[in-house]
């Protein structure tokens, strides 16, 4: 019997390079932004736009996702004054940037249009929390739903444990070593002023952080904030007259799944994660390999998340997860830092927009941290990771992007500042 | 015809077109458990589901299905989201791999079924129970009765079974 790993998607290796992330802008982490999805949407795109040098009438396209608790992108071009040749609104939340981004790029392709903006917008805090607490937990149980909720069995943390406890029994991970994943990413948001938590924790600190539902402590669950990120996509021709240098795009995967992805635990081994299958499409295509990547975005929404994929996309062997996340390899002043703005532990929860943003300023080797800015407009940046310091990795060449929706879906893309 | 009930107060609607679904708990309800069967290539699956995900059957027959097996993974709820299982906590949500169709059609493929540990009459676990239960215990199901076709599949501990010496639980001490 045919299983769907063997398809191949390796089809779109002409594209690598054509296209670049030329823009990204974001509001302020809050909790309790006080105004609309609508108005912060509006500041994100129009900070993207400043960002890479456009105006209004050089975008034609827009793309956004969310959990029907947002803004769609017909009102956003319009408070904007952009007249849109294709919008598309779609439903899901994280592993949706990457999908989008690939579908920006084909679009595009295709004719429809010439420049996309990709945003989210959310009040992930004060209106629908995405911890899945106020109005989501009252609604009623449906047929379906008994099989999950019916069972306390509902946010993303009850959703995922099976997985992160198994993983622990099969491989020996211990807590400690997963916290290491809020601790190094606590460093990193400790250099980052927009970061929303900004202090520096410890191991002890994440261990006698509450159990939220065992093996989760509060502090290896992702937070809720409020707040917009965009990102401009276009192709690489029309990227040279941008402001910044181009992210080139070299191969994106999008919400690949794992078998029966809604019910993923039927189709073990159930600590394998989509990137099982997402990285035979991500490596060729892209034409590089986990060790040529110098930053990576593997996303927090959980200590474990971060770790499984990089587990299952090959950056280690599968079950030394817990090693690669503790041993320093991806601190900033490691050998392969994550998520160096902070991610969605301490910076912002985003659904995996900023996770891209923080890769593109990284390829650009222009961080937003507090070093100090040169003559040219850029900062020149220390390399001194102590906190408050620089969070700029010396040598960025190729970054990639592991988003995350559930351990049956994620998706990925590798990004470069030179094409070939 | 649609199926409400309450469970620990929350509303539950399951809907009269959801066939699947209310075939599954009907069977439930008899306190018999019973999964969807393909006449095409003789496999049972977990969830309900309106094909079959081995060879995309559409027809089904409902088959008696021995409910009984391992504790695969699990999870101890301490902080409820819904308000309903904040009385009950710690609870413990038991992802089951059934003795039956294990490791078929393929190496890693099993029925894997959810549901709490809880007493014999389906109500959730004493906080000294939860204790017991880790990867590696032997359960088997009960149900707890919510309506007129409409029971719930929940977990015991396997009396009869041979346990493991100590079941791998996450670490107390760390």
């Amino acid at each position: 019997m045919a299983l769907r790993s063997d398809a191949d998607a390796n089809t779109g290796r002409h594209l690598k390079d054509k296209y670049a992330i030329v823009g990204v802008g974001e509001t302020k982490y809050t909790r309790g932004s006080g105004r609309t999805t609508r108005s912060m949407a509006s500041e994100a795109v129009k900070n993207a736009l400043d960002d890479a040098g456009l105006k209004p009438e050089d975008v034609d396209g827009m793309m956004s996702y969310s959990f029907n608790d947002s803004t769609f992108a017909p009102t956003v071009a319009g408070d904007l004054g952009i007249r849109l040749n294709y919008y598309m609104d779609v439903f899901g939340g994280g592993s949706s940037t990457e999908a989008l981004i690939g579908m920006a790029i084909g679009v595009i392709e295709a004719g429809m249009c010439n420049t996309v903006v990709v945003y989210r917008s959310m009040n992930g805090f004060s209106e629908v929390r995405i911890g899945g607490t106020g109005k989501r937990s009252a609604v009623p149980i449906t047929g379906d739903q008994m099989h999950n909720r019916a069972y306390g069995w509902q946010s993303a943390a009850q959703s995922f444990s099976p997985t992160f406890m198994r993983h622990m029994y099969e491989y020996g991970t211990t807590p400690a070593q997963v916290a290491m994943v809020k601790v190094i990413h606590s460093e990193h948001a400790s250099n980052n002023p927009k970061a929303y938590y900004n202090k520096r924790v410890s191991v002890d600190d994440v261990l006698n952080s509450r159990m939220i539902v065992k093996p989760c402590h509060l502090m290896d669950c992702c937070i809720e904030t409020d707040n917009s990120t965009a990102i401009i996509i276009t192709r690489a021709d029309k990227a040279q007259d941008c402001k910044h240098k181009p992210a080139y795009i070299k191969s994106v995967v999008g919400r690949v799944c794992k078998p029966r992805a809604d019910m993923h635990y039927q189709a073990g081994p159930i600590t394998r994660v989509a990137g099982y299958y997402g990285k035979d499409i991500l490596w060729p295509n892209a034409g590089v390999k986990p060790e040529d990547i110098d930053v990576t975005g593997s996303y927090d929404a959980f200590t474990f998340t971060t770790m499984l994929q990089l587990e299952d996309y090959g950056f280690c062997e599968k079950g030394q997860g817990g090693e690669y996340v503790s041993d320093g390899t991806m601190r900033l002043g490691g050998k392969r830092p994550n998520n160096t703005s902070g991610g969605h532990l301490c910076e912002g929860y985003t659904h995996g927009i900023a996770m891209v943003i923080e890769n593109v300023r990284q390829l650009r080797h222009d961080v937003d941290d507090s070093c100090p800015m040169g003559p040219d407009g850029k900062r020149q940046h220390t390399y001194d990771y102590a906190e408050g310091g620089c969070r700029q990795h010396k040598k960025v060449d190729l970054t990639a992007n592991l988003g995350w929706a559930s351990p049956g879906t994620g998706s990925a893309m590798v990004m470069g500042n030179q094409k070939g | 015809m649609t199926i409400e009930a309450t469970y620990l107060g929350m509303p539950i609607e399951i809907s009269e077109l959801d066939h699947e679904n209310l075939g599954y708990f009907k069977h439930c309800a008899q306190h018999n458990y019973h999964l969807q069967n393909c006449p095409t290539c003789d496999l049972v699956r977990y969830p309900p589901t309106a094909a079959c995900p081995w060879c995309a059957c559409l027809e089904y027959t409902w088959k008696p299905v021995e409910a009984k097996g391992v504790v695969h993974s699990y999870e101890e709820v301490t902080h409820a989201i819904q308000p309903a299982f904040k009385p009950y906590l710690p609870y413990l949500v038991l992802l089951v791999e059934l003795d039956t169709q294990n490791g078929v059609p393929s190496e890693y493929e099993a029925l894997r079924v959810i549901g709490n540990l809880t007493d014999a009459e389906g109500n959730l676990a004493s906080p000294e129970l939860v204790k017991e239960v880790g990867i590696g215990t032997r359960v088997k199901m009960v149900f707890k009765d919510l309506t007129e076709g409409l029971s719930m599949p929940q977990w015991v501990i396997d009396d009869e079974a041979k346990q493991p010496e100590t079941p791998w639980r996450y670490p107390d001490d760390y």
